[in-house]
């Protein structure tokens, strides 16, 4: 396979573009950086330097991912911002959106622009949300327009919830002036003290403290109603209940601007996963209940679900392999997305492939308004995923590109992998 | 890595047949003569939480068998200078243990330990999750008076939701198909506790709960974990005390037993603590027989 910067042919691939509603077999060609063209096989071959055979291939339009942790600045023995795209780039994500929760806490311009730096050595875009409150403390808010100035697409105190009515009104109407959305991690931590699982019958026989489904749904009901009361944008972080989802759903009906993201282990797994206190099924919000879960393929089904999101969570061997109770909450995710939704919703629940690709694409850019991404419309940046739907493979966690290996899935067989992945014309994975 | 085969981690995997067979081995231990099956073994009694009873009965039980012992306890080694449970745990093997027994805050912290170490464990009490070689003595001790346990009327009463003991027990006696009812108010007996096993039943009624009981097993209510919670002390005790009264609702035959460290005037009246039902003294004794027999069964040294 050849690739060039200038211009290059993506040839003999299904495209699948939901933001044009195109899914029929046709070539693109990529030049300076964006969508130059697209045409019915074969007409476009004399215009490239250089072609990408994508035979047997869906092409769609590069995936954004609306929630990672990339550890940097600060915490750089879990992952880099380096590494942490490296991860992206080999599950498709052409752009990341990472969360405000390092070591110290992005609640500055400088901060979000030292995240983008060149010398952060970036694989794949990466727009960061910055703090709602200085140090996301829940006290002061941070400056959303000088932040949104130095390029943070939203505003979040994720892992740290804002539970203050007239806070979380300040930040839902502050962002509103500035057309950008309140991502909220929905847990009221008064509710959670201690725990480190769902509350249930398996919290029960594990002798954990768990959550109760009420810690999210509630604030979720809050957000959406304070939403609602200032016309701004609230949106709602991997959501993992069925009182949640139902709220967000009626919402939508009710025309609030609410959205939400789903990960694939919140569609996928369930709080008897854990086993024998197994902390690779340690999330916040953790694993719930089957009825949860199946809630979750409903709202993706049903339309409530506007992204799937990863929550890329890296820790180190020694912040997970530890009791339970003492165990980091969270796993990496970005190189599963893409194969868990393949197999399990698309070959499982029979869910059209066009609607991943819209979950993994135009969806999550359009949550955040991220302009010229998620689509492959002529003059759209020349981000594209080229991936196989019907291959077979075993995912190796000791060969993540990510820096740390803390994931329930090794060993798991998915079908579906990334083929390749381009970011402004230019390969910057191939499987 | 896999934990070992013999490791001792909760009731919930032991067969029937597993029970049986230490309960009959436990039966033929007698610690004043005891056969010298441990001989040159090194037992490490890994502790990172107060106890009396447990330590010192597997200690006893080790002994008695011709082990040697060692107590690793978190205030007096590297675990207050923070190392890991995995490291510790290597340590121990590396100094040579033959077997780990451990006690831990943390529900599940010995299934930690048994995935990264090639000794076995023996769960000593883990967090609110399990305390097997307890649920182990108390059947010893209801088999030395009902025979059997199928069918038996069990009643657990307390704190139900903080016991790692009521755990084991309800996993043991639902596999011998006992009836097993928590009994508590329902900030301590949640009703998804009944969920547990089969034949499991949550009841906030303790008059209900005794009537035709064979045995009553009280659990410590500690004073503390009452805080916040719906009901007082006082409501505890007129509601949930066992006194002599309510114990004519159970059958005449039956027996009261306690894990231990009983809160004197709060689970149990004196009168039935003291008196001819209990059998709070001999699950003590019973406790260093039934551990003989684990530390015995999971070195694979008894006959």
């Amino acid at each position: 396979m050849k690739t060039g910067e200038n211009a290059l042919l993506i040839a003999g691939g299904r495209v699948i573009d939901p933001s044009s509603g195109i899914d029929r077999e046709m070539d693109i060609l990529l030049r300076d950086g964006r969508v130059a063209q697209l045409a019915a096989p074969g007409v476009l071959k004399a215009a490239a330097s250089d072609t990408l055979n994508a035979k047997g291939c869906i092409v769609a339009p590069g995936f954004v991912d609306l929630h990672v942790h990339l550890r940097e600045p600060g915490q750089s023995h879990k992952e880099t911002i380096a590494t942490g795209t490296a991860a992206a780039a080999a599950g498709g994500f052409t752009a990341v959106c990472a969360m405000p929760n390092t070591s110290p806490v992005n609640d500055s311009p400088e901060i979000t622009r030292w995240m983008q730096a060149p010398e952060r050595a970036a694989v794949v875009r990466l727009f960061p949300i910055a703090a709602a409150t200085v140090g996301s403390q829940g006290e002061k808010l941070t400056n959303f327009a000088a932040l949104k100035k130095a390029g943070a697409v939203a505003i979040s105190d994720d892992g740290r919830p804002i539970l203050d009515d007239k806070l979380m009104r300040d930040a839902l109407r502050s962002a509103a002036k500035l057309n950008i959305a309140v991502v909220q991690h929905a847990e009221d931590s008064r509710l959670t003290a201690g725990c480190s699982m769902n509350l249930g019958p398996t919290s029960f026989r594990l002798g954990l403290r768990g959550m109760p489904n009420a810690a999210e749904s509630d604030i979720v009901r809050r957000d959406i109603a304070l939403a609602r009361e200032t016309n701004s944008h609230i949106h709602v972080a991997h959501i993992s209940t069925a009182e949640a989802m139902d709220a967000v759903r009626q919402a939508k009906k009710a025309g609030v601007r609410a959205t939400a993201e789903v990960t694939p282990h919140h569609f996928t797994l369930i709080d008897e996963n854990i086993g024998e206190f197994d902390t690779h099924y340690k999330m916040n919000p953790p694993l719930r209940s089957a009825a949860d879960r199946d809630a979750m393929i409903a709202g993706i089904l049903d339309g409530t679900i506007d992204a799937i999101a990863t929550d890329h969570a890296p820790h180190a061997f020694h912040e997970k392999q530890v009791e339970f109770e003492r165990a980091a909450f969270g796993i990496i995710g970005l190189e599963t997305a893409l194969p868990i939704a393949i197999t399990v919703l698309h070959h499982h629940f029979k869910l059209p492939l066009w609607r991943i690709v819209e979950l993994l694409s135009s969806g999550p850019a359009r949550v955040f308004g991220l302009e010229g991404l998620g689509t492959l419309s002529p003059g759209a940046h020349a981000d594209v995923t080229i991936f196989d739907p019907a291959k077979k493979w075993t995912y190796d966690a000791s060969q993540s590109k990510s820096k740390s290996r803390n994931t329930p899935y090794d060993g798991w067989s998915f079908t579906g992998c990334v083929v390749a992945t381009i970011v402004a014309g230019r390969v910057v994975f191939e499987g | 890595m896999k934990q070992h085969p013999r490791s001792l981690l909760g009731t919930d995997h032991l067969t029937t047949a597993e029970i049986d067979a230490l309960l009959k081995l436990a039966r033929r231990m007698d610690p004043k003569r005891p056969p010298q099956l441990l001989r040159g073994k090194r037992v490490v009694l890994l502790f990172y939480e107060a106890s009396t009873r447990t330590r010192t009965s597997f200690e006893f039980a080790a002994k008695a068998l011709g082990a040697t012992t060692t107590l690793v306890s978190a205030t007096s080694s590297s675990i207050e200078k923070g190392e890991s449970l995995i490291d510790t745990g290597w340590t121990v093997t590396a100094l040579g243990a033959d077997v780990i027994v451990m006690r831990h805050p943390n529900s599940g912290a010995p299934y930690l330990l048994s995935r990264f170490v090639p000794v076995p464990v023996i769960n000593a009490g883990d967090g609110l999750h399990q305390h097997p070689s307890q649920a182990l003595l108390d059947a010893l001790t209801i088999t030395n008076h009902k025979k059997r346990l199928k069918g038996l009327r069990v009643v657990i009463v307390g704190d139900v939701f903080h016991s790692r003991v009521a755990r084991s027990n309800a996993h043991l006696l639902s596999k011998f198909c006992a009836e097993v009812i928590f009994c508590g108010p329902p900030d301590l007996v949640p009703d998804i506790s009944a969920t547990l096993a089969p034949g499991v039943v949550a009841c906030h009624d303790l008059d209900a709960a005794l009537q035709g009981a064979d045995v009553v097993m009280a659990l410590r209510i500690q004073k503390e974990r009452l805080a916040g919670k719906q009901i007082s002390l006082e409501d505890y005790i007129a509601k949930f005390q066992v006194t002599p009264q309510r114990m004519k609702l159970a059958r005449p035959d039956a027996i009261v037993m306690h894990p231990g460290p009983i809160v004197r005037g709060l689970e149990l009246a004196n009168e039935v603590a003291d008196g001819p039902q209990s059998r709070m003294h001999e699950q003590v004794a019973n406790g260093v027989k039934t551990r003989m027999a684990i530390l015995a069964t999971v070195l694979k040294a008894a006959q």
